[in-house]
């Protein structure tokens, strides 16, 4: 038997199935789905404090608003669901909602439900929450100090899990190596950002306790089990549905899962179905990112560069809480701390701490980053030191090709690959010594001229029981062994004879629809458009198991591996049932062109179509040996996937593909700006089926890796106040900022996949940061000690390794006391106006709550509840930014009608603020000058987005006061007659209104 | 542009797509909610709603606009374009089918504000050279391609256009 004799679909770069409608306007992503009518529109009130308890929450302002159905707190939650369930033992609490406390700033502290978004966030806005602020800890390794605020009260302290692990022999090979060369390194917050953004649509049925969730979630589908625990119902009452297109994950819609329970409880309280898109804040503040790390690594070095062990010491900081499949980031490349060396003794003490930052989960890379960041600034720093070559240490260490498959120290199966040879080629084709020639010009002009180099395993189809190395191995064999990783394919024909595939991979815009068209097709001998495939996931309908999903870059190796073996078993049924039709052997039947016949007389043949569909019109005439051949369903999960073993070794992932990337970069001289002047990165993933589509994901992650390594991080203030909160802070990189690399391929196909191929999605978001790095490195020190390189690399962190540190101003600004709640956003100004009036009535005025109330921007209404004390309801704007806040201000160092000391405090759905000024009153003969100077500190969601803007907008707020108080008084800088018919009509609309 | 409270809720009348429609819209509702909600034309997308991000990119009148900065009031009487528009009938516009040739989209959920910018930038400077190109698409974020193939694409296309009937 033959496969089809024309050229085969598979390893072409077709053009995609899914491109002609998503480029036309017609796909279905979540917020384009119809939705019953009647569907209501859920919107947060989210926490402006990164830790803060929560002393009352008052929900009847907002529960009286219009179009309001519900106003939903944590409390009201908590009734509903319990705690999700967390991947270590550890007596801690994980609530998708903050019940009694908040632990990072946009944490979800109530929900309200109403019948459109824009009336959702009116209520939203009317939720009185009072908190007692905390000091926060955003810092992991100051969250391990004994002084450290503690997060969880539960937990002790803010280290939830440790372990740790000895592979080998590490104390010997350390004592017997000449040098033991060593670096600590800091891996900042980033996350891939989707440009769409987290959505859900719920419903729950009653009469059966069932939830409906429609979300843009990713998988794993593990977590289905986590959702449906914490809803509190048996899986089969969760039914969960992805939509058929969705945005860009890039690992980061796993997190959206908080969200499908908060919605379907939104639903079961509201009584209707319900749906919830996330804004771009809400994002940035309060989906995922990945971990930040801090690492400390070792390495037992020989003369000649060779490692003979490793020490890692790896503090991972997975934010406020730790939410499945956390902590995931830190075992994910467990079997990989080796990178591409064969090292046989390593170390490894691995913490995971709390802190008050956003949760973290999956994003592209997951682990590696990390990892290699550490590992391949090791290597750099190690060539320094020794005074060698840095491609010759790498190429000493390199698991040689004779090796596959090639079982790491800490547990690894690295399938296959030559990784000399790739790296050789990589040298030759991606010209590296004319980027030599490139520097020594360079250098020669003296200017700053860097390369760098980086080499990396990259894991993919990870093992579902890797994340168990976190256990000890007792309480593994307590708990049953977790392991494998099921993919699903199904394929199917109609009773038309036409061919469908159904698969649980939930493509986030990676082809998969085309890829698995490739498959099939060239499997049937049929053209690529006969072939429909439908990847999104119904839970109730399709065929699915934990490990379906987009993530672990499984879609090539697994998923269209378990589709080949679908279709294959469909082939050789409907081989048969030709050939009882054609009347020949099954093993002379050749599937070619939409026909199915026999191999040597190309007159004898059927329609595919015809025979295909046999199982359906005449069943009675299939061959006994047959069975049905209407449809073929495969679960294909490997069995080197095994259980981590007593002495935690684990094969942590399936395939291991194999980049080697060389980067030159030169640092301008005036600007201090790094700019790339050549990538190249060498991929070697198996076999390749769309060549197309793997640059495609190479170019995608080497350009989210250039963001990481330049612009982008999670930025908090140490209050835990969040400063990214828009795409303006949040540098994503654009067409401006990213070179089209040099790619370069180098096939060893894996054996342990169907179609030999391996992941290919992730490895430029673990190689690309550090290569750009050491690049840096190399340019700002050619030789001896490198300075350490803490990403992202901005000009204005290199600026001062270049000049020297800023000079101090020639006329110093005079320092403003701080004081302690130090970390928000710091604003500082001062100011005079000049009024026609005497200071005796300015300073009546000042303490007069109706003057006040006229004259404050934005005011809603003055109270005095003393003589010293004051409260105001205000609207203020920042930029696009506007919110009402509640004011406590305070009188005090009163000289009277000198100067007074004005103290407040506003709390608003907005953010914090709070600060103090002196205000002085000097007579001018004619009226009165006021001087003005003030601090003030800002937090929560205006100081996310607006924190640019803030300096000038306090300026033209508290300017607009003096000019309101001077216009008040009949005088000021718009002196005259308009001016006082223009306090004149203030006052009458105040007046009016109140 | 008339003065609006915030209890009503006018019609407000513009060219969608060469058709006249008349929707209602509060004065707070922005032009993207009211294509995508009130109109149906989902075919525009909202990425961050503070337009940085460029996938809400609609033209106004032959200008790229960001549909979340706009209002939808103040569509009134204005001549709307969106992705929506771009095909005549089943074929690709020569822009779509470059970027389905350049594979210059993954997930697509940036490339309609994309393909918008491009679509009027060739239609007011058919010649655009590649710095052109990258300026005008320097207002969009794309998180799947790493730009290269929609570089690629816009190159194409606007060879394509120029080569062809001259209003393609």
């Amino acid at each position: 038997m033959k496969d089809t004799a024309t050229e085969p679909l598979l390893g072409r770069s077709v053009e995609r199935i899914e491109d002609a409608a998503l480029v036309s306007g017609r796909g279905q992503f979540i917020d384009d789905l119809p939705v019953a009518t009647g569907t209501l529109a859920v919107a947060f009130v989210r926490a402006p404090h990164g830790h803060a308890d929560i002393k009352s929450v008052d929900v009847t302002a907002a529960t009286r608003a219009p179009g309001v159905a519900a106003v939903i707190t944590g409390q009201d939650v908590t009734r509903y669901i319990r705690s999700m369930t967390v991947g270590v033992k550890a007596n801690v609490e994980c609530w998708p909602i903050a019940v009694d406390r908040v632990r990072y700033v946009g944490e979800p502290v109530a929900m309200v439900v109403a019948t459109d978004r824009y009336l959702a966030e009116d209520a939203a806005d009317l939720v009185e929450v009072d908190y007692s602020p905390l000091t926060a800890v955003v810092d992991p390794v100051r969250a391990l100090a004994d002084d450290a605020p503690v997060l969880h009260q539960s937990l002790g302290s803010n280290l939830i899990n440790e372990r740790r692990f000895r592979y080998g022999d590490p104390e010997t090979a350390f004592d017997a190596a000449p040098h033991r060369i060593g670096i600590d390194v800091t891996y900042p917050r980033s996350a891939c950002t989707p440009i769409e953004t987290y959505g859900v649509i719920a419903r729950y049925e009653p009469g059966e306790d069932a939830y409906d969730i429609t979300a843009n979630f990713q998988g794993p589908f593990s977590i289905h089990a986590v959702v449906a625990r914490s809803l509190q119902v048996p899986g089969n009452r969760l039914r969960l549905r992805t939509p058929p297109d969705s945005g860009g994950s890039f690992g980061i819609k796993q997190g959206v899962f908080p969200y499908m329970i908060l919605s379907g409880v939104a639903a079961r309280i509201a009584g209707a179905p319900v749906k919830w898109i996330e804004d771009r804040l809400e994002h940035l503040s309060a989906s995922v990112s990945a971990t930040n790390r801090q690492t400390r690594i070792e390495a037992a070095v020989e003369a000649d560069g060779r490692i003979t062990a490793l020490d890692w010491d790896q503090i991972e900081d997975c934010g406020a809480h730790l939410r499945a499949p956390e902590p995931a980031t830190l075992y994910r490349m467990h079997g990989n701390m080796t990178g591409a060396y064969d090292i046989a003794n390593v170390a490894i003490r691995n913490r995971v701490v709390l802190t008050n930052k956003t949760p973290t989960g999956l994003n592209r890379g997951f682990g590696g980053p990390q990892i290699y960041f550490a590992l391949e600034r090791l290597m750099d720093t190690i060539a320094r030191q020794l005074g060698l070559d840095r491609l010759d240490v790498i190429r000493r260490n390199l698991v040689p090709a004779d090796a596959f498959p090639y079982r790491t120290a800490t547990g690894a199966l690295l399938d296959s690959g030559d990784y000399a040879a790739a790296m050789a080629r990589a040298v030759d084709e991606g010209g590296l010594a004319e980027l030599y020639a490139r520097r020594d010009t360079a250098r020669a002009e003296g200017r700053r001229y860097g390369i760098g180099f980086a080499c990396v395993v990259e894991p993919s189809v990870s093992n579902m029981g890797y994340i168990t190395t976190v256990l000890s191995s007792e309480e593994r064999a307590k708990a049953g062994p977790k392991n494998g990783a099921q993919a699903t394919a199904t394929v199917a024909i109609d009773p038309l004879g036409s061919v469908t595939v159904k698969v649980a991979s939930v493509p986030q815009g990676q082809g998969h629809r085309t890829v698995l068209a490739q498959v099939v097709a060239d499997k049937f001998g049929l053209p690529l458009d006969a072939v429909r495939v439908l990847a999104d996931v119904d839970t109730m309908r399709d065929a699915w198991s934990i490990a379906s999903g987009n993530y672990a870059s499984r879609f090539a190796p697994a998923v269209a591996g378990a589709t080949e073996i679908a279709a294959t078993r469909l082939r050789d049924k409907l081989a048969k049932v030709a050939a009882s039709q054609l009347n020949i052997g099954a093993s002379d039947v050749t599937f070619d062109a939409g026909r199915i016949g026999a191999a040597q007389n190309p007159d004898n043949s059927l329609s595919f179509a015809r025979v295909a569909a046999t199982a359906h019109w005449s069943p009675g005439t299939l061959p006994d040996d047959v069975g049905q051949t209407l449809r073929e369903t495969v679960f294909w999960t490997p069995p080197e996937l095994e259980a981590p073993t007593a002495d935690d070794g684990i094969n942590s992932s399936l395939c291991h593909g194999f980049i080697f990337d060389f980067c030159g970069i030169e640092i301008d001289p005036d600007t201090a700006e790094p700019r790339i002047d050549r990538y190249v990165t060498m991929h070697d993933c198996g076999r390749i089926l769309h060549p197309a589509m793997v640059d495609g994901q190479v170019r995608g992650g080497f350009a989210q890796a250039v963001g990481a390594a330049f612009l982008e991080e999670y930025a908090y203030g140490e209050d835990g106040s969040f400063r990214s909160g828009t795409l303006a802070d949040y540098l994503l990189p654009t067409v401006m900022e990213v070179p089209e690399p040099v790619i370069l391929h180098h096939e060893t196909p894996s054996p342990f996949t169907p179609l030999g191929a391996k992941g290919v999605g992730e490895g430029n978001c673990m190689s690309t940061p550090v290569c750009i790095a050491n690049a840096v490195a190399d340019a700002l020190a050619p030789e001896g000690d490198a300075p350490n390189i803490v990403l992202p690399v901005t000009a204005a962190k290199l600026a001062p390794l270049i000049h020297g540190e800023e000079p101090e101003p020639k006329e110093p600004v005079p320092e403003t006391k701080a004081e302690a709640t130090s970390g928000g956003r710091k604003l500082t100004g001062e100011g005079r106006a000049l009024v026609q009036a005497s200071r005796e009535d300015v300073w009546k005025m000042l303490l007069d709550p109706a003057t006040l109330d006229a004259i404050i921007p934005g005011s809603h209404g003055v109270q005095k509840v003393d003589e010293t004390r004051f409260k105001a309801d205000v609207t203020l704007g920042v930029g696009p930014v506007r919110g009402r806040y509640k004011a406590d201000i305070e009188l005090s160092d009163l000289d009277p009608p000198n100067a007074v000391t004005l103290s407040g405090q506003a709390v608003g759905a907005l953010g914090t603020g709070g600060g103090h000024g002196r205000v002085t009153l000097t007579d001018t003969g004619d009226g009165t000058e006021i001087t003005y100077r003030y601090e003030a500190e800002i937090g929560g969601k205006v100081a996310s987005v607006g924190g640019r803007l803030l300096d000038g907008a306090a300026k033209v707020v508290i300017g607009e006061f003096f000019r309101a108080l001077a216009r008040h008084c009949g005088g000021g800088a718009g002196n005259g007659p308009i001016a006082r018919l223009r306090g004149l009509l203030n006052r009458i609309a105040k007046g009016g209104r109140t | 542009m008339p003065r609006l409270t915030k209890d009503e809720k006018p019609a407000v009348r513009f060219t969608l797509n060469g058709r006249a429609v008349s929707p209602e819209a509060p004065p707070r509702m922005l032009l993207s909610d009211l294509l995508r909600h009130e109109i149906g034309a989902t075919g525009t997308h909202v990425g961050c709603e503070h337009g940085v991000c460029g996938a809400c990119t609609v033209q106004v009148d032959g200008a790229p606009v960001r549909a979340c900065l706009m209002l939808a009031q103040q569509a009134q009487g204005c001549d709307i374009r969106t992705v929506e528009a771009l095909a005549e009938g089943p074929e690709l516009s020569p822009l779509q089918a470059a970027f389905r040739e350049h594979f210059a989209l993954q997930c697509g959920f940036c490339t309609a504000g994309i393909l918008m910018t491009l679509d009027a930038l060739f239609a007011s400077q058919p010649e655009a050279d590649e710095a052109t190109i990258r300026e005008a698409l320097s207002g969009h974020l794309c998180r799947c391609t790493g730009y290269a193939p929609i570089v690629q694409a816009a190159l194409a296309a606007r060879n394509r256009i120029k080569g062809g009937p001259i209003d393609a």
